[in-house]
């Protein structure tokens, strides 16, 4: 069993309202490590063995049409055991 | 004299004015709290009303539960200070572990806001003392993560204690487990509440006027303290 | 990159510039030199092609709309009027109201959530820029059919930002329409308005005046968002194969609204602020040189100074860029030490970027170089001003030719289906799974919300003053006579209001149209304001402000012509306002007004895919007196609601509805009279005690009243037919869910 897993960001020149959130909160709290902070999405897909190419384009295209919203989104997709 | 209840304003708190005139109408007076003091001001209970506090980014209320007033209000809580929470109150709540469980996203993954019908279950607390066990009352419901969750073990320590103060009736407003709608501390002083008690207090504007009894109850238990 | 100067436009008057990139025409671009002596600068050329934009400068329509001014019917009400960011009323009891309606569907098309959102955002701030506390929203919505693919993508993300947004701010959202046509396909209809309440005094305009004042830009920092968005996105139809480096879509964040609007309402009360202008379409162009054209002239700006959240942005780029959630305001240098308290207390970024001067120039500068130096009235205000050819089109001689044949049920099965299918059909269905995403209970003073015949919100607690606002259109009315549709669209905003016992005091309007480069579409458009004006005229009802949409359309088909037209009136007292629905058993239900044959753009024609011949004519004169019978009957009347969309056959099922209360209705020609939706009527419920009363009004207001039947049981029945209200309540409330399913 492997896991395929799309990570979902907002592009970079978008606005993260809730990444600016999290950043200014830090201070708050003590923690000053932070020079900025974006947020996005995980989706972890369980597939049964190891993925196959034809899988991948699939979660690809998945990924475009459903998992992200191109306008204003990128994605990422890895494979984990 | 008329006891005085804070009403907390957080940064993206918009329940607050709604809360300060509940209390009022109730013969209370209400005293604004800001988020970024610690300064309780002597009232007397403090309700931690609706809105998106801090945009609610992150998690609902987790970030609120940082708020300088929330140390104070933490620390008296425990020692029985009168807390009602509403909504993104009731989040704080729960983020700050004066409640158990949390507050997830509602079952139809929309914003709701409806008249929703909801049963009284436990009167012994500061703030439900004023209604009958098991009245059926109505109120708003309006929000976009309502869905009262917690594991097994709390949920049987919530239900064996009597400490679910009301359950929504007719219709799952969210998918909340045992139809949750509210629940108190084992003391009785704190209680969270997902519907808005707040805008039903005159028929005018609201479903009903049975919200105002949240109030009138503990301005009736503070007297007798 | 080498920073565009305005020495260096002087010393290189030959470099070639993208204008036509930019959307300028080339005698627009000539202009542009002519007044400047010079090239334009990057800078420059980016402010006046963004301000010369169809959306900016309202380039195409302004011929038409100065008829607003010289129309305007005389008016006290009007304390602030066109021109302004809204509006302003007032309501008695030194309450001034504004409200103002704009459209954001381009940007919604293309990012739904986002759209709709900071549509939402925008007109907020137009309010809040006035120096009112926003109080309440409402969205009229228009999509392609209901189960169309485009629609399902669209409507859900639209409905989610509309509410997402407005939720956040704590605005109640009391009303609004969502309608669906093919011709929206691709070209959905977003308008989004506000209202919002001060006291006279507190007043605030769009001027920068007093050299030595300085210039405030507070709120969100500025990042890239939608640039080129109004030009390019609100003046030309898509281009899809054409990538931009940066975003067009510009992402809300409703919470940093919130924070700014408390942070407003506090420097407004301590009374710290000469003038204020939002940052919207067109950002700081609009802004900065709107501000000092309104104001003595002079502006010096040090672009350098704006605060931005992505630091890679050309100095073009920032002065066009739309990031949300921004204002600009002009302070006294003794002031400015307060007021940067107050937006630190409310954690709102907040920094002096220029002054106003005595000079006649808006100077902008980067980094100590000059690269903006123009009469600031010739960016804001002396566009290009197109009369535009206007034809009247060839499909209105052909669509009065037509003979309109649709079936018209005759027995009691057939009455009943006809009933359930229009009750069903997607533009009559319960609305309720988009509204109960709203927060219409938020701020405590809601009297009235949807489905109401209009929203009501009190504005004083002691002495229960209050305002109702409602927004109507008949853009298919409109689509067969322009002149007349936007009249009747005028009059049943106005009964929505009267209905509910508010008096109709102020007009305001958002004029959809598809593209004015096609004569046909400029015809429809001219004969709508020209309609609008005179109503108004007529009606001694100002026109407070207004927004224009152009280029909705997809491919060469425009959408109908949709001219939405909001009123706002005033009720004295809130707690005497009248429901639409039906409050007791056994009390009398009387038809107001007069029913006529004419089908054309009914529902029910609509649904045989027909939309007729002729629009009904408008009868002002009797709106009017309907509108006074009205307020003067609403003592008697126990509910009372307005006869539209749907006809007689809605309004019955939406009255017992509304309160589970039936009816048995006796009809001539019931076909008709069911489902023709002949303007001025409304259907009331009074006691039998009050029979007098109302057959006296009838008398006094020349207009016929009907008693059709009486209150009561669990069934609606008209005539024969019988309909239990669970049957029909549960046609009328499954359509939306169904089609989200």
């Amino acid at each position: 069993m492997a896991t395929i897993v799309v990570e979902v960001m907002l592009k970079p020149e978008i606005l993260d309202p809730q990444g600016q959130a999290v950043a200014s909160a830090l201070p708050r709290l003590g923690f000053n490590f932070a020079k900025a902070v974006r947020q996005g999405k995980r989706f972890e897909i369980e597939i049964d063995g190891e993925p196959t190419p034809a899988q991948i384009a699939q979660v690809e295209d998945a990924a475009h049409k459903l998992l992200s919203n191109p306008v204003i989104e990128t994605y990422v997709i890895k494979v984990e055991k | 004299m008329a006891f005085r209840i804070g009403v907390v304003t957080f940064p993206g708190s918009l329940d607050d004015f709604d809360a300060a005139r509940a209390v009022e109408m109730a013969g209370g007076t209400a005293g604004p709290l800001f988020h970024a003091s610690d300064d309780l001001k002597e009232v007397d209970a403090v309700v931690l009303p609706g809105g998106f506090s801090y945009g609610d980014y992150l998690r609902c209320g987790a970030i609120a539960r940082f708020a300088p007033i929330m140390e104070s209000i933490i620390v008296a809580a425990e020692h029985g200070f009168p807390v009602l929470g509403i909504c993104n109150g009731f989040q704080v709540l729960c983020e700050s572990h004066l409640l158990p469980g949390a507050l997830t996203r509602n079952q139809g993954l929309h914003f709701l806001c409806r008249d929703q019908k909801l049963k009284i279950e436990n009167t012994k607390t500061i703030w439900t003392s004023g209604f009958t066990e098991g009245q059926e009352i109505v109120i708003p419901l309006k929000n976009g993560e309502g869905s009262f969750q917690c594991d097994d073990e709390t949920l049987d320590m919530l239900e064996s204690q009597g400490r679910v103060i009301a359950r929504y009736v007719d219709f799952d407003p969210n998918g909340s487990r045992n139809l949750i709608a509210g629940i108190t501390n084992a003391r009785g002083n704190v209680v969270g509440l997902m519907p808005h008690p707040e805008h039903a207090i005159e028929s005018l504007t609201g479903p009903s006027e049975d919200g105002l009894i949240f109030f009138t109850s503990a301005l009736q238990q503070l007297v007798g303290r | 990159m080498k920073l565009d100067t305005v020495a260096n436009a002087t010393a290189n008057p030959d470099t070639p510039q993208p204008w036509v990139e930019l959307g300028l025409k080339e005698d627009e671009y000539a202009r542009i030199k002519s007044i400047l002596g010079r090239r334009p600068t990057a800078s420059e050329l980016a402010m006046y092609s963004v301000m010369w934009s169809e959306h900016c400068s309202y380039k195409s329509s302004k011929v038409h709309l100065k008829q607003f001014g010289e129309k305007a019917p005389k008016s006290d009400a009007l304390l602030v009027g066109i021109g302004e960011n809204a509006g302003v009323v007032d309501i008695g009891q030194n309450y001034a109201v504004t409200f103002k309606v704009e459209s954001h569907n381009h940007p919604s098309f293309v990012e739904p959530y986002q759209g709709a959102a900071t549509g939402v955002g925008g007109i907020v701030r137009d309010i809040l820029t006035m120096g009112a506390r926003p109080i309440a929203v409402m969205d009229p919505l228009r999509f392609g059919l209901a189960d169309a693919p485009d629609t399902r993508r669209v409507l859900p993300g639209i409905v989610a930002g509309v509410g997402g947004y407005g939720n956040c701010l704590g605005l109640p959202n009391i009303g609004g329409e969502i309608v669906f046509d093919e011709t929206y396909a691709g070209n959905p209809l977003v308008n989004a308005l506000c209202v919002g309440v001060m006291k006279h005094e507190d007043i605030k305009l769009a001027k920068a005046h007093g050299a030595g004042n300085l210039v405030v830009l507070f709120g969100a920092k500025t990042g890239g968002d939608g640039i080129g968005g109004v030009s390019v996105l609100a003046s030309e139809t898509f281009n899809e194969a054409k990538p931009t480096k940066r975003p067009s879509v510009q992402v809300g964040d409703p919470f940093a609204e919130k924070v700014l609007i408390e942070c407003c309402l506090e420097i407004f009360k301590a009374d710290l602020v000469v003038g204020i202008q939002d940052l919207g379409g067109a950002g700081l162009s609009c802004a900065t040189s709107e501000l000092a054209s309104a104001g003595s002239g002079g502006m010096e700006i040090q672009l350098d100074k704006v605060p931005l959240r992505d630091p890679s942005l050309s100095p073009e780029e920032i002065l066009m860029s739309e990031s949300q959630e921004r204002m600009c305001a002009i302070v006294e240098p003794s002031k400015v030490k307060q007021f940067l308290a107050i937006c630190k207390k409310w954690d709102v970024t907040a920094t002096v970027i220029g002054e106003v001067t005595s000079g006649e120039r808006l100077h902008i500068s980067f980094n100590g170089e000059l690269i903006v130096d123009v009469p600031p009235r010739t960016v804001a205000h002396d566009g290009p001003v197109y009369n535009r050819p206007i034809e009247k089109p060839a499909y209105i001689a052909e669509r009065q030719a037509v003979t309109i044949n649709i079936p018209m049920p005759t027995s009691s099965t057939e009455v009943k289906a006809a009933i359930l299918k229009l009750i069903a059909a997607p533009n009559i269905a319960d609305k309720s799974w988009v509204t109960s995403q709203y927060d219409k209970y938020v701020q405590g003073n809601s009297v009235l919300a949807q489905p109401e015949d209009s929203g009501m919100i009190r504005i004083d607690a002691e002495t229960n003053l209050g305002v109702a606002v409602s927004t109507d259109a008949n853009a298919r009315w409109s689509y067969l006579d322009p002149y007349e549709g936007v009249k009747l669209a005028l009059a049943e905003s106005m009964r929505n209001i009267a209905t509910t016992g508010a008096k109709p005091l102020a007009v305001t309007n958002c004029l959809n149209f598809g593209s004015p480069e096609d004569p046909g579409v400029m015809w429809q458009f001219a004969e709508t304001v020209r309609g609008l004006a005179d109503a108004c005229l007529e009606l001694g009802l100002p026109v407070t402000g207004g927004n224009v949409s152009f280029y909705n359309q997809t491919g060469s088909v425009a959408i109908l012509p949709t001219p939405v037209i909001g009123v706002l009136g005033v009720i004295q007292d809130v707690r005497k306002r009248t429901k639409m629905g039906f409050e007791k058993a056994g009390q009398d239900i009387y038809l107001i007004g007069a029913v006529d044959s004419n089908m054309s753009g009914s529902e029910w024609a609509y649904l045989h895919g027909e939309i007729g011949n002729h629009a009904p004519k408008s009868d002002l004169a009797m709106e009017a007196r309907l509108v006074e019978l009205l307020l003067e009957g609403q003592p008697i009347f126990e509910s009372a609601h307005d006869v539209s969309n749907g006809g007689l056959a809605a309004t019955l099922a939406e009255s017992a509805l509304k309160n589970n209360i039936g009816a048995k209705v006796e009809l001539e020609n019931v076909a008709v009279a069911l489902f023709s939706e002949t303007p001025g009527r409304v259907v009331v419920s009074i006691n039998e005690s009050s029979t007098n009363s109302i057959i006296a009004l009838a008398g006094k207001y020349q207009i016929p009243v009907t008693k059709i039947g009486m209150t009561g049981g669990s069934e609606l029945i008209i005539n024969e037919t019988h309909i239990s209200l669970t049957e029909l309540s549960k046609a009328h409330t499954e359509t939306f869910p169904k089609l989200s399913g």
